[in-house]
């Protein structure tokens, strides 16, 4: 290939389709059998988290050394997509323990944090993203959690909301303030032990979608830590969860865009009917005396959609990509996350209405990427907050 | 005993999901933009061979592919599961398996293993030939279409699967053996390994300098579709299943 001619986004490399053919059979092969029973059960399959350590999904991107992948960003978007195409919940416990998490202690650990903490977090222990509180969603940063010095540690009280795999996780990643006073400047990161005194998980929220992946209230009642599970300085949490975020949030999309299957397999439940399936299948899938794709109105509405989730792949990996070399990419990622969440609610709800009365119930797939597509547009950041951003950064340029 | 050095086959094919189509001129099966991965039997082989090795019952486990330059990525994976080096001989041609077999012939007088593994056939063109040819060329013992394998003492304990259940055999070494569908589940590599894989050394060698006559001695006369199956029917009792395969399929 010529210098001046450079891979698409969404050209694969060697290693990336080796990847995706590895993750595709696992989620075929582990993933799919559990799905429909995780959702009902409302509950992670207590062997699910095992084998994904066991694969390496956990530590995509963390060193060798440490026991990961040593992988790139646009890597763990592709494990996260291709897992999200069997199961959103199972996706998101790898989305975020990998594109938060295990960055931000790569990032921001010091050596003997990374030896401690990355070690566990690449080959065993889960964690959580703790930052949400009831009254600091879209406005993170006036959480009220604090954290007081008391001679060589901290005491941490205050209560996180809707923090992903809180029943399951081992360690968490905490943000609380030193200061109130301080605002912004006053927040600290912490990285703790999640079974240790003072630290109570609430019970698991009843959701509509993504009902396998626990999310909980966590409590910390004067929870001591030493001054070693501060990560960064003290007052740098802002710019540690905002970085953190900003990146988090393409993996994000790689989850929710592709919640229910990709472009071609949509299409090939669209057309299946005509050609397999049960016999109610076949009755619906066949209309006025032909097979319904054969009406140009669905064929057309079927085409537009695989254009808009084409376009959504484009986003997300074009600002993964630009992550992953070092350019900027927030505005990029902000834009990607807003588009494909979107998108990804309404592919799912177009499905539903392709398969008519049967796509209404929970015998086929598509009722349930339907409910689980909806959390796209909430988690790290809702539409609004993303617009905001944009806005924010056109604001800049144009300034 | 523990097995010097364990040669494992591994043929590149269409991918299983892959629906077939055939070339409109009847000549072969359309490959250009089709997923090709690593035939199932021969992954059943890889992960048999590393089994082997990490329960120190091998201690070199070598794959080979013999095909173009995109057969890597066949190795690659073999790597990936655990196989420490490779050996990729590189041929533009397809093969028949009397002239993989003498191929594999050639690697072997090199490389000197006590076992080789093979799957028990490749699902393209289903010949189930390659192993048992190259037994015999070699003029080592051969347990085909193994369930379970076993090294006991300083010989290869077999259980084949054969029409009338199964059948177990003690053979010495060098032995070539087949494996079939029950001997194993295969692993998936993990990331680390597959990233691990990329440092493990491939050794090409193209076919020419084996020095091998690998001449073909079929000619393909027509490759075709299987026939598209017809939508069956359902009947209402006993009578009427009898009455229809009397009169309409006459049959009975
Ligand atoms: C299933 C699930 C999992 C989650 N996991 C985690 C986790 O692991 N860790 C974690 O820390 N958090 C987590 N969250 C929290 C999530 O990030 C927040 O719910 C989200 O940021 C929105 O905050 P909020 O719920 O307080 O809503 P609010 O911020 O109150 O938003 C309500 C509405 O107001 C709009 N709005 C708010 N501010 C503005 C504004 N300035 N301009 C225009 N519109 C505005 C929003 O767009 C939204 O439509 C999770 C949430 C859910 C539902």
């Amino acid at each position: 290939m010529s210098e001046s001619v450079r891979p698409a986004a969404t050209e694969w490399s060697d290693d990336e389709v080796m990847l995706r053919d590895m993750v595709k059979r696992f989620a075929a092969k582990e993933v799919a059998p559990l799905v429909s029973k995780m959702d009902k059960e409302g509950k992670m399959d207590g062997s699910m988290l095992k084998q994904l350590f066991e694969a390496g999904f956990m530590g995509v991107e963390v060193e060798d050394k440490y026991g990961g992948g040593e992988m790139s960003f646009t890597q763990t978007c592709i494990v996260v997509e291709e897992l999200s195409k069997v199961d959103a919940s199972v996706s998101l416990v790898v989305d975020i323990h990998n594109t938060l998490n295990n960055r931000v202690v790569e990032r921001w650990g010091t050596d003997s944090q990374k030896s401690k903490w990355l070690s566990q977090m690449a080959t065993t222990s889960l964690s959580s993203f703790c930052l949400s509180e009831a009254s600091s969603g879209s406005d993170a940063f006036a959480l009220k959690t604090t954290a007081k010095q008391q001679g060589d540690h901290y005491v941490l009280n205050g209560s996180k909301m809707w923090i992903s795999n809180a029943a399951e996780a081992d360690v968490f990643i905490l943000f609380a303030t030193v200061d109130e006073s301080l605002r912004h400047k006053g927040i600290t990161a912490f990285i703790l032990d999640a079974k240790q005194p003072g630290v109570h998980v609430g019970k698991k929220e009843d959701k509509l979608g993504i009902r396998a992946s626990s999310t909980c209230e966590v409590r910390f009642d004067d929870v001591k830590v030493a001054k070693d599970a501060v990560l960064g300085s003290p007052g740098e949490g802002y710019r540690i969860a905002i970085q953190a975020l900003n990146e988090g949030r393409i993996g994000a999309e790689a989850g929710m865009f592709l919640s229910m299957r990709d472009s071609q397999l949509l299409c090939s439940s669209f057309f299946s009917f005509s050609d397999q399936a049960s016999d109610s299948l076949c009755l619906h899938g066949e209309q006025f005396g032909k097979p319904i794709s054969e009406f140009q109105g669905l064929q057309f509405q079927v085409a537009e959609v695989c254009a808009e989730l084409e376009a959504a792949k484009v986003l997300v990996y074009n600002a993964a990509r630009l992550k992953d070399s070092g350019a900027p990419f927030v505005k990029e990622a902000a834009i990607a996350k807003l588009i494909s969440s979107k998108t990804s609610e309404k592919v799912a709800s177009k499905c539903v209405e392709w398969m008519g009365g049967v796509g209404f119930t929970t015998d086929y797939a598509v009722e349930k990427y339907f409910r689980d597509s909806k959390i796209g547009q909430i988690y790290e950041g809702t539409t609004n907050i993303h617009l905001q951003t944009i806005w924010k950064l056109i604001e800049k340029e144009y300034a | 005993m523990s097995l010097s050095r364990v040669l494992v086959g591994v043929k590149r094919v269409v991918d299983y999901a892959v629906k077939i189509r055939v070339k409109p001129d009847g000549s072969g099966v359309d490959k250009t933009n089709v997923k090709m991965s690593m035939n199932p039997f021969c992954e059943i082989a890889v992960e048999e061979s590393v089994r082997l090795k990490e329960r120190g019952l091998a201690q070199e486990v070598v794959a080979m592919t013999i095909g173009p330059s995109q057969n890597m990525d066949t190795i690659r994976t073999a790597l990936a599961m655990g196989a420490d080096r490779g050996i990729h001989v590189v041929c533009d041609q397809d093969l028949e398996p009397l002239a993989v077999s003498k191929v594999f012939q050639a690697v072997v007088q090199k490389e000197t293993p006590q076992a080789v593994i093979l799957g028990k056939q490749a699902i393209d063109d289903d010949c189930n030939q390659t192993g048992q040819m190259l037994a015999g060329l070699l003029d080592w013992p051969q347990g085909t279409f193994l369930s379970k394998l076993e090294v006991e003492n300083d010989a290869l304990k077999v259980t084949r699967e054969v029409d009338g259940g199964l059948e177990t055999l003690n053979l010495s070494i060098p032995a070539v053996l087949t494996c079939d569908l029950r001997l194993n589940e295969p692993r998936y590599a993990s990331l680390p390994n597959i990233m691990k894989a990329k440092r493990k050394p491939v050794e090409s060698i193209p076919v020419a300098d084996l020095g091998v006559d690998i001449k073909s001695h079929l000619d393909v006369l027509r490759i075709e579709e299987t026939p598209k199956r017809q939508g069956g029917g359902k009947v209402e009792s006993v009578a009427e299943l009898v009455d229809k395969l009397k009169n309409e399929a006459g049959v009975i």
